[in-house]
């Protein structure tokens, strides 16, 4: 390690690349699926065909007939699991339901249903020997067409409280927009197939290697299942392959393997086909009303937001559409309901910036369209309704630079050069269109332990269950304990995705980096005090006097702040106290306060070309300024707004996950069909990160980047879309045979 | 209502006899028997424990499991190990020589081209194999170029800024 004097380097908010990016470009990093070993037997999955009903027959002996495989289980034949809901409840399963239980019975609840798991020696013997297991059905009425629920669907999240008279208002307001908006059923289609791989190993747990955005929710869930004592099952997931949300709830193929492994008592994997995939949660599709009115300045008088999203018929899922609203723009009059449709499909989940990617998408299609109605640039329009309180609770934000978004990204994009009438700007023979959005977000923390342990040779090892998913979690931990242990960042290993490491929340939420580099924080001043201790004990030491809130781990050593020439290397503490390691785990603080909104924001601009045509539509630029607080890593943090841009793209021109609502079933379920952006569909995308220092919402002044670069983004495109082409498509995706149709219709 | 519903008319088959196959990887010749249904992408896997190639729809649409074979990049779940008995395979583990990275590794690794690193190794080879065919000159070209490989973490600026420098050709 360095020892150098006034070499020490600080990490925390610089481009550091990837710590575990070599493992991830030479193929080093093991995923659920990849974990080998002889012996291995694999899966595959027989899902149901109809969309409700009961199995009447299954027949698994023609397939249990071909040499190589080794068992059929269904509900017949399955091991013993536990009887009630709640054992079957995970952390992020609703309170509201009866949770999803494979191979627990003869009911069939959605199409694509596993009802059968065929193990055998190879995996081709296991799928091809799933293709002879024969099954009769009583088929049940079914409804799988949100639109079909609407007038029926029920409440289920209680609402923010309204504000005045939302309806008077609007029948007396000078200027109002009212309109229906779409979001259809998105499936996340992480690149790596949802896999397990349980493993015995001698004399130890069932070592469960899962992808997961959770291994201690999925640790609990099992023991809980399958009626076991914490240290029979450890769940392991060091990568994952993406996930976006659907990796929060334990998946099916989870439950599959470890019944199997059970039962058989071998080693099983399991990894579902990308059509299986299609049998997992994903956004619901949602209907959202808007009802805007707004006076002739601009300023609001009303805001109504109705929401209908899709769940299925054993569980009620919602997440919040129309807080949103609520929350970003001053308005005396307001109203809100949310209500979910119970469909025949399995339960909706989170998916990236789960309520506000859709709610937003509406509320800000819906401004735009009442600034066209005002006549009014809508960056205009969102300044004149701008709060500095959060609308909800009448508070305070820790922080919020939303007009500073606003200001740094028209300026980026170029916007004072828009014409405001639609079909007016052009590029030869396209049509050039300019939106743009806000976003919002929330910045939480959650409960985090974190273990150091601090060799005498200067290194570290950072330990916690908490997952990386590509977000960079790995990296930023690294960052903050060399900075907080005053080590070079190669010294640092960052150890994530164990259930025995120290305890963690999900991945989700935006959440882990403050609440993970917080725990560093707090543990490395743990190891600090520690160091202290024994620094004092040394004769003639020049720490002898010094106080605690006096010395900073720096550059390999232990350093009085104030006197920066005394100071004693974490070697000589430690050969000095004959210790080898130092070992410290501590939880961070989450603060209480309840005086504060604690918030993220953006503005997206975007530019669309529209060949007028053949009404091919391109996002040729897209700039998105964020106000998010701290950025603790610019590498990193510019590739998950840019990544949710993406995402962005994909939700406002590309995804649609399309039912034939007389099957009960989904016709695109594979990754040609079911469009996602690919390179040729992404063009420029400019970062900026609004400088937003933060000292009331924790130490470092971090509010996470994970969701926030997706809201507002669908809108914008919708909104450059209009502005290009005079059509106003409220159904996403937005593909051209819309944009035709209506303009010739128009 | 009775419904019969059936996976597919397949009636029992008997298993047909396993074949040999000799595929040359990182340099080293391989023998293994598989069943002549097994994919080149799971006898890496499965057989040869190369599991840095990834399956990610087994289909052909998405690109993760894009290898080298003989110098071309090919998507590896679209052909059987029986059809390549002989071929020079290069997977992602057998890029780096020696410890050191190819220059497109490094510049993935520069230009933060992955977020989760999934669709990674499949990315790497095939842009191996387009700088190599000398076909994309632009940005645009190589974005169409690099369009079967799909990235859901949306790194596309990223990995074509890689791959330009990488090509020499980033400005």
């Amino acid at each position: 390690m360095s020892m150098a004097n006034n070499t020490a380097k600080t990490y925390t908010g610089t481009a550091t690349s990837r710590v575990d990016g070599r493992a991830k470009v030479t193929g080093a990093a093991k995923y659920a699926g990849d974990f080998n070993e002889g012996g291995l037997a694999y899966g595959a999955v027989v899902e149901a065909t109809i969309a409700r009903g009961r199995i009447t027959r299954i027949d698994a002996s023609e397939a249990r007939s071909v040499p190589g495989v080794i068992d059929v289980i269904t509900h017949e034949n399955r091991p013993r699991v536990a009887d009630s809901d709640k054992a079957w409840k995970d952390d992020v399963a609703p309170e509201e339901g009866s949770p999803f239980r494979p191979l627990y019975d003869d009911a069939i609840k959605f199409n694509q249903q596993p009802i059968a798991l065929v193990v055998a020696e190879e995996w081709e013997i296991a799928r091809y020997a799933a293709s002879l297991v024969r099954v009769d059905y009583e088929k049940q009425a079914f409804v799988t067409d949100v639109y079909r629920k609407r007038d029926d669907a029920i409440v289920v999240e209680k609402p923010d409280k309204p504000r005045g008279d939302a309806a008077k208002a609007f029948a007396a307001a000078d200027v109002r927009h009212e309109a229906d908006y779409f979001i259809p059923t998105e499936h996340h289609n992480p690149m790596e197939l949802f896999a397990t791989t349980a493993m015995w190993e001698a004399g130890g747990p069932l070592t469960v290697y899962d992808k997961t955005q959770g291994v201690q929710n999925v640790q609990q869930y099992l023991c809980s299942v399958f009626e076991k004592k914490s240290e029979e099952i450890r769940v392991v997931s060091p990568y994952v392959g993406g996930a976006f949300g659907s990796g929060l709830r334990p998946q099916y193929q989870v439950v599959l393997v470890v019944m199997a492994a059970l039962k058989l008592q071998r080693s099983v994997r399991l990894v579902l086909t990308r059509q299986q995939m299609y049998g997992l949660g994903y956004r619901p599709a949602t209907i959202e009303r808007l009802a805007l009115g707004a006076r002739r300045d601009g300023t609001l008088d009303t805001i109504t937001h109705e929401a209908v999203g899709t769940t299925s018929q054993f569980e009620e899922f919602s997440r919040n559409d129309t807080g949103w609203s609520a929350l970003l723009y001053t308005s005396p009059n307001a109203r809100y309901e949310h209500r979910v449709a119970p469909l025949d499909v399995p339960t909706s989940c989170d998916m990236r910036a789960p309520g506000a990617a859709t709610g937003v998408y509406a509320l800000e299609s819906a401004m735009d369209e009442l600034a066209v109605a005002l006549k009014m640039d809508p960056v205009e329009l969102r300044l004149r309704c701008y709060s500095d309180r959060d609308q909800n609770e009448d508070l305070p934000y820790t922080s919020k630079r939303l007009r500073e978004c606003y200001r740094e990204g028209a300026a980026a994009f170029g916007w004072d050069k828009r014409k405001a009438e639609p079909r007016s700007m052009r590029d030869g023979k396209t049509l050039v269109g300019w939106g743009m959005a806000s976003g919002v977000w929330e910045a939480l923390q959650m409960p985090t332990a974190v273990r150091i342990v601090m060799t005498a040779n200067g290194h570290a090892e950072v330990s916690c269950a908490a997952s990386d998913i590509g977000t960079g979690t790995y990296t930023i931990m690294a960052q903050v304990a060399a900075d907080s242990l005053g080590l070079p960042i190669e010294n640092i290993s960052v150890k994530l995705a164990d259930s025995t490491l120290p305890k963690a929340p999900v991945e989700g939420g935006s959440w882990i980096a403050a609440s993970a580099c917080h725990a560093v924080i707090a543990t490395a001043s743990e190891v600090r005090s520690e160091l202290l201790r024994l620094a004092k004990l040394m004769k003639g030491s020049p720490l002898a006097d010094t106080v605690e809130e006096d010395v900073a781990l720096s550059d390999g050593k232990l350093v009085s702040r104030t006197q920066t020439d005394r100071g004693v290397s974490i070697s000589d503490i430690m050969r000095h106290g004959a210790l080898e390691r130092i070992e410290k785990e501590k939880t961070n603080q989450v603060a209480d306060d309840k005086a504060h909104a604690r918030n993220t924001h953006s503005a997206v601009f975007a530019e669309v070309k529209v060949d007028e045509q053949l009404g091919v539509i391109r996002v040729t630029r897209v700039v998105s300024a964020v106000a998010a607080g701290r950025i603790l890593n610019l590498k990193t943090g510019r590739s998950q707004v840019m990544g949710a841009v993406v995402g962005g793209i994909g939700m406002a021109l590309h995804e649609e996950t399309v039912y034939d609502h007389g099957l009960g079933r989904i016709v695109n379920h594979d990754i040609a069909e079911y469009h996602v952006p690919v390179n040729a569909d992404i063009h420029d995308i400019e970062v900026i990160f609004v400088d937003e220092p933060d000292s009331l919402i924790n130490p470092l002044g971090i509010k996470g980047l994970g969701e926030i670069g997706i809201v507002g983004v669908a809108a914008a495109v919708a909104n450059a879309v209009y502005h290009a082409t005079g059509v106003r498509v409220r159904d996403l995706p937005i593909t051209l045979d819309k944009v035709l149709e209506r303009r010739k219709a128009a | 209502m009775q419904d019969r519903a059936v996976q597919s008319d397949a009636e029992p088959q008997p298993l047909p006899e396993k074949v040999s196959v000799t595929l040359t990887v990182k340099g080293t010749e391989r023998r293994f028997s598989v069943l002549p249904w097994v994919s080149l992408l799971d006898a890496l896997r499965d057989h040869l424990d190369l599991t840095g190639t990834k399956k990610g729809c087994d289909h052909g649409q998405c690109g993760a499991c894009t290898v080298l074979v003989d110098g071309r990049r090919i998507n590896s779940c679209l052909t059987l190990a029986v059809m390549r008995d002989g071929a020079h395979v290069t997977t992602i583990e057998g890029l780096a020589a020696n410890g050191a990275l190819d220059p497109l590794q490094q510049a993935f690794i520069d230009h933060d081209a992955f977020q989760c690193g999934y669709c990674t190794p499949g990315q790497i080879c095939s842009g191996v194999g387009l700088i190599a065919e000398g076909r994309a000159k632009t940005p645009d070209e190589i974005r169409e170029f690099m369009s079967g490989n799909i990235c859901r973490c949306g790194a596309y600026p990223n990995i074509v800024a890689a791959i330009q420098q990488a090509m020499g050709t980033r400005p």
